[in-house]
């Protein structure tokens, strides 16, 4: 019968992403609420030192997979190898992140297993031995819960910045396993043949604390400057809404909503976003949400925990001189 | 080179979302239904490798027979055929079934590569593209934003941006690539393309067309089930922040975010 948590985690450059520790946690949370065994999956090259820190989050058990062809990821090893093990251990339950590297991953291994999934949820529980999940659909305009149905193991990936993640503590250890699988080069259709990194030292969007968003009522892409700065004093990054980005003022990667990045910091700070519903949709889940906009009628007050009506040219700088008396 | 786009009719992005009074649909009276946004990249990324290499572009759609507009729109931008899968049994499907459906299709068409949008911006699952990938056994390469095919037609280039970095990966044609935003920008059908359109080859396919079992498909066949689809949790009412000048505005709002939100 099937039995236990597995989370899957995630390598970059020898390192475990934070994403890994937020599903760690809520497999922790999992695993107990069953009453089995968390295990982690750590796949890498050369990462077997790291088994470590995902124990002091919570794993029981880490099984490791080492090989040189496990780094950088490819979608090919990486459904290949866990494919095996999940075969040949029969977990109730698998967890993702729902990174890029997660959701890339877990679409095409949800197929090989022959599984149902729920990509990107926002709360797990434990119903009746049963994995529900809750995910946003519509880009967060509906809730779904979803459950499984002779399907084994329960799948799931957890949307970034969104599950707590424990304190960690260094006085616990894990049994740390090898994995068996084989790999064999021919399955390895794809491969990674350069990897551009972005110099600016951006964080991602998605895996955020705090955002500072800019939309039409920015007037032109010189006075996202002002944006940058609070961002910059918060230790947070700038984000767009799509009419922004479609006049070309800021890049893709910068856009928030439906049909862009879907994002939950604790402090979303949407400035001269009117509230599209497109727009909100993709920061909805936000722990705590500013508005700061001249049109009192504007949708995004709707949304907004703190609203604050006037010029944004004038506000956004003395927000910045006034976070700075707090950090 | 022929090329296959699967494609998703979805809600507008600006459709408000109503919940059905069974808690397991929405309301589908006055949608405006659309070709996934995503999928539209798809499109013009395929047209624009048949403008250079030749061959044609096939579009195949699943649904309902509204889908059937959508995969017009496909074919007034540019696109050569199109193909509907549509049978009531498959309503309710989930990505597998609706991959499995896909790749019964593909399987029987002559292709070199295959798009699809990174995922429908209704279920949000992005799971369809790669699964029919798999289930046709070979590679794909999702959510990129840059394709580039080799001169020799054999083999390609794609960009996924991931968090902090993009990756440039590498595979041999056939392979499926899922469609992200930046990927270019799709054009607009023209009217000359529009009637063009009306005469172009659209065939329509039923389950026992693909030898499908109905009993694998369609809502009760689902493995990860709905139990239930709710609204949005509401957010409190809002404070809006009072002050004589943008100072005390910021200064009232600062102090709020510390002391009562404690994001600060």
């Amino acid at each position: 019968m099937a039995q236990g948590v597995w989370v899957i985690a995630e390598e970059r450059d020898g390192e475990i992403r934070k994403i890994t520790y937020e599903v760690v946690s809520e497999g922790r949370r999992l695993a107990d609420a069953l009453g089995q065994e968390l295990t982690a999956v750590l796949l890498g090259s050369g990462i077997k030192d790291k088994a470590g820190e995902l124990a002091h989050y919570g794993a029981d058990k880490v099984l490791v997979a080492d090989d040189a062809r496990l780094s950088p990821y490819t979608t090919d090893a990486y459904v290949s190898v866990i494919g095996q093990l999940v075969k040949a251990e029969e977990p109730a339950v698998l967890l993702l992140g729902a990174s890029v590297q997660g959701k890339d991953l877990s679409g095409r291994l949800s197929a090989r297993l022959g599984v149902g999934m729920a990509q990107d949820c926002t709360a797990f529980e434990i119903q009746d031995g049963n994995l529900v999940a809750t995910r946003p659909i519509y880009a967060g305009k509906a809730y779904a819960t979803v459950t499984f149905d002779n399907s084994l193991p329960q799948m799931a990936t957890a949307r970034p910045n969104v599950m707590p993640v424990n304190e960690p503590d260094s006085s616990k250890s894990a049994e740390v396993l090898e994995a068996e699988f084989s790999l064999d080069d021919a399955e390895l259709k794809t491969k990674v043949v350069d990897i551009v990194r972005d110099s600016s030292g951006k964080i991602d969007l998605t895996e955020a604390e705090r955002i500072v968003s800019g939309g039409r009522g920015m007037k032109g892409p010189e006075q996202y400057e002002i944006l940058e700065k609070l961002a910059e004093v918060l230790g947070g990054t700038v984000g767009a809404s799509r009419a922004a980005v479609d006049a070309g003022w800021r890049p893709q990667t910068d856009q928030v909503g439906q049909t862009g990045k879907v994002v939950s910091p604790n402090l979303y700070i949407a400035c001269g976003i009117s509230g599209a519903i497109q727009h909100l949709a993709g920061m909805g889940t936000s722990k705590v949400i500013v508005a700061i906009n001249k049109d009192p009628d504007a949708p995004i007050f709707q949304k907004a925990d703190y609203g604050v009506v006037g010029d944004l040219f004038e506000l956004v700088p003395a927000l910045t001189e006034e976070v700075k008396k707090y950090l | 080179m022929n090329i296959i786009v699967c494609l998703k009719q979805v809600p507008d992005t600006e459709t408000q979302i109503k919940i059905a009074p069974d808690g397991q649909s929405i309301v589908q009276d006055d949608i405006k239904w659309v070709m996934n946004p995503y999928d539209e990249f798809g499109v013009e990324e395929a047209l624009r490798l048949k403008e250079k290499f030749g061959g044609e572009v096939t579009v195949v759609g699943l649904g309902p027979k509204r889908v059937t507009e959508s995969i017009r729109t496909a074919l007034a931008m540019g696109a050569d055929k199109g193909i509907l899968i549509s049978d009531e049994a498959l309503n309710g499907s989930d990505a597998l079934a609706t991959a499995k459906a896909l790749a019964a299709v593909i399987k029987n068409l002559d292709c070199d590569l295959i798009f699809a949008g990174q995922r429908g911006i209704d279920d949000d699952m992005g799971v369809v593209g790669p699964s029919v990938a798999e289930f046709l056994g070979i590679p794909h390469v999702s959510l990129v934003v840059k394709v580039e095919v080799a001169e020799d037609g054999k083999s390609l280039k794609a960009h996924r941006p991931v968090e902090g970095q993009t990756l440039v990966l590498e595979s041999n044609l056939p392979v499926l690539i899922t469609a992200q935003k930046g990927l270019n920008e799709p054009r607009y059908a023209s009217l000359p393309g529009i009637m063009k359109a009306k005469k172009k080859p659209l065939e329509e396919k039923t389950l026992a067309d693909l030898g499908i079992d109905a009993a694998e498909v369609g809502q009760n066949a689902r493995k990860q089930k709905i139990l239930q689809l709710s609204s949005p949790p509401e957010r409190g009412a809002g404070k809006i922040i009072e002050g004589e000048t943008p100072q005390e505005k910021a200064a009232a709002l600062a102090k709020l975010l510390h002391e009562e939100a404690k994001v600060i």
